[in-house]
């Protein structure tokens, strides 16, 4: 089958690679009809996720035809169309009991890489290093998902497109999350770093949430615009304001409730000298995260308010403002998201035409130009915010 | 167990505990550990001097107290004081310890280049020379010690690991899922089969280095359902072995903490379990892998594989991934 593998930094390739086979009874293989190249893809594009491999295929958002199931399958069929969870979760252990699907215990059966870089692994993800399990992702022709009774949702609405149910592997309900986690009362000013796709879905799900007022933060103006259309945001452009004073001007001097990080560890600064002094240290393998969003969300974030992490982080970071932090009673939230969780009620909420992921889409070719999606997206030219491959 | 000093023990949060301890070498690990320790204080008692007052330590040792004899000497005495915290502050500094023997070696070979310069006093050089040699057969003799013990299958080839896990399931459930030697293959890495003979004798296979196979009878020596296994090869063994497992109640109630005791003298000795560890076969991470997928086993019925280890859980696996692919 064809697939999109990791060939090294800035570099992917579609190739030729074996069809999946069954290697656990509750394994499905699923053909893939729809899959999208996610913000995080970049961050393994861009060699900044330890543990890659020269061939891994990549991918973790994707959907599709169930073709073969397990000895154990009891929930899906063959025929089944679905759409899988990124995070691999047994559905057993202490953590899913707890619907905390991204710590799964049992389905990262690397787990100890992962514990040398962090003391305690997390579950397995689909195509994102062998310190997430080793798992061949989703861009590609077909994708073997093991646990397939516990991830997976049936899709039975033909009348949804693949793309309107698609970002329900990921990117949606990894912004809902973030939005969910900062328990937003009514009329609550809500702050966004980075409006990507998981920042536009965190918007759109802190205003379904009950926010009175999102702010969007970016320097995209075609981001920006989209965040201002479809979640009813306010923008701010860092690179024009300074981005604290206008949220306290907007605030009356409070700072937003919460704020909410989807950015991540390749994040970008207005100001060129502290944007190199990350960049270089990063590259030296000083710190593994440029962490400008973040540092930000935290002193603008109001006394007491609540800072939500979604963005991808990997290890370590420096100039950590701890003590606005703990001065400041604020109170952090984060994780990879629980997508299982989130699946079903928010499928429904697409069904009821309360939102429609659409949105986000730029772009559409086949899996055989994914590296061309790759380059389009890293360089976000023409516009780009979502690629989706065809396959 | 032993001193302190001599368990390794490491947790995680799916509350995975190991720790190793070797039987036997506890009195040659005290003494390398105390002459390390000396070593340690002997760094910064040479460094204090060397970085304050370098010139009198050059006329102390014979060279020429210039300029750069005086950068050099301040030099050398930051390395002795780099040194030592690494020693003193660690249980096993063995790779602090390497490093002095490579700064032995250094010292020793800028005193060699002073003694055929011109404007030294060659007798306090020599003199010098014979005390840094001194030193360096300490440093040889400690770091040797303290890198031996290290090792948790020295001390005659007797190996012990233990390690815990917490398993979702009720104690009884894995009482029984243990209980049943036949299931032990399922998740012991090394072992190709375990057959019941009665309740509680039974016969072991397992797979030894170069597709041998190593054979034994065992039997059940304790047993207390829900809480306590122990069993032990019986006499004629060519691999003695013995283990226990015990079972607790985990706070919150309906899961099991597992801990696992295991002990065996390894073949051929200390040799043979030198040479094992040197194939990658370290008994502490066996016993952990070994407890990591009896979880998976139990709660989710199989070890769970990936593409880059479709065999599942074993960290040598992990050392050498293949790529995430699907296997041909």
């Amino acid at each position: 089958m064809k697939a999109n593998c990791w060939m090294g930094v800035h570099r992917v390739e579609v190739r030729d690679v074996p069809d999946p086979k069954i290697l656990n009874d509750g394994d499905a293989i699923v053909r893939v009809t729809s899959t999208a190249i996610c913000g995080s893809d970049l961050h393994l594009f861009d060699g900044y996720i330890p543990t890659m491999e020269k061939g891994d295929v990549l991918g973790h958002e994707f959907m599709g035809e169930v073709v073969e199931v397990g000895r154990g399958v009891t929930k899906l069929e063959v025929g089944d169309r679905v759409v899988v969870p990124f995070p691999i979760a047994c559905g057993s252990c202490l953590a899913c009991d707890r619907q905390l699907y991204s710590l799964c215990e049992n389905s990262n059966p690397n787990a100890g890489m992962a514990e040398k870089a962090w003391g305690s692994s997390a579950a397995g993800i689909f195509g994102y290093s062998h310190m997430a399990g080793g798992y061949a992702g989703g861009q590609a022709e077909y994708v073997r998902v093991p646990f397939a009774d516990v991830g997976p949702i049936v899709i039975e609405d033909d009348s949804l497109s693949d793309e309107q149910v698609l970002f329900l592997s990921d990117i949606f309900p990894t912004g809902y999350m973030g939005a969910e986690l900062c328990d937003i009362q009514p009329g609550d000013t809500v702050a966004v770093w980075g409006a990507g796709p998981v920042g536009q879905f965190a918007a759109a799900s802190a205003a379904l949430l009950g926010a009175g007022r999102v702010v969007v933060i970016d320097r995209f103006p075609y981001r920006l615009r989209m965040a201002a259309e479809h979640a009813g945001a306010e923008t701010l452009n860092y690179e024009e304001v300074d981005v604290r004073e206008a949220l306290r001007d907007l605030t009356a001097g409070r700072g937003p409730d919460a704020c909410i990080d989807a950015v991540g560890m390749e994040a970008h600064h207005g100001s060129g000298p502290i944007h190199a002094y990350d960049k270089v240290k990063q590259g030296l393998r000083m710190e593994t995260e440029r962490a400008h969003a973040l540092r930000q969300a935290i002193t603008s974030c109001r006394n007491g308010g609540t800072v939500s992490i979604m963005g991808v982080y990997g290890g370590m970071v420096d100039k950590f403002p701890l003590g606005s932090l703990m001065n400041r009673s604020l109170t952090v939230k984060t994780g990879q998201c629980h997508v299982q969780r989130y699946m079903r009620p928010l499928l429904e909420r697409v069904q009821n035409g309360e939102i429609d992921p659409t949105f986000v889409i730029t772009h559409r070719m086949p899996l055989s130009d994914a590296p061309r999606g790759f380059d389009i997206f890293k360089r976000k030219q023409d516009d780009c915010m979502k690629v989706v491959l065809t396959a | 167990m032993g001193s302190a000093t001599g368990t390794a023990a490491t947790s995680d949060g799916a509350g995975h505990a190991t720790s190793g301890d070797p039987t036997g070498s506890d009195r040659r690990r005290g003494t390398g550990e105390r002459l390390a320790k000396g070593l340690g204080w002997f760094s910064v008692g040479l460094g204090v001097p060397q970085v304050l007052a370098p010139g009198r330590m050059n006329r102390l040792i014979g060279v020429d107290d210039s300029r750069q004899n005086r950068a050099v000497m301040r030099a050398m005495g930051v390395r002795e004081l780099a040194g030592a915290p690494g020693i003193l502050d660690r249980p096993r500094p063995a790779g602090f310890l390497f490093a002095r023997v490579a700064g032995d070696a250094l010292d020793l070979a800028v005193l060699g280049a002073a003694l055929r310069a011109r404007g030294n006093v060659r007798a306090r050089v020599a003199a010098a020379m014979a005390a840094v040699a001194g030193v360096t057969v300490l440093d040889v003799i400690a770091s040797a010690k303290t890198s031996r013990s290290a090792d948790p299958t020295t001390g005659g080839g007797a190996v012990r690991a233990q390690s815990a896990i917490t398993v979702n399931r009720p104690p009884d459930e894995v009482y029984r899922f243990w209980r049943d030697v036949e299931n032990l293959p399922r998740f012991m890495a090394h072992l190709e089969s375990v057959h019941g003979q009665g309740d509680v004798r039974s016969h072991w296979v397992a797979r030894a280095p170069a597709g041998a196979t190593v054979e034994w009878d065992a039997e059940v020596v304790e047993d207390v359902p829900g809480s306590l296994i122990a069993w032990r090869s019986l006499d004629g063994a060519e691999v003695p072995n013995s283990g226990t497992v015990r079972l607790a109640p985990a706070p919150g109630g309906g899961a099991t903490e597992v801990r696992v005791d295991l002990e065996y003298q390894a073949p051929l000795g200390a040799a043979g379990a030198a040479a094992a560890r040197l194939f990658g076969e370290d008994p502490i991470q066996q016993v952990k892998d070994d407890l990591r997928r009896f979880k998976q086993v139990v709660e989710t019925g199989d070890v769970v594989r990936s593409d880059g280890s479709p065999d599942g859980t074993r960290t040598q696996r992990q050392l050498h991934q293949r790529e995430a692919q699907p296997l041909a």
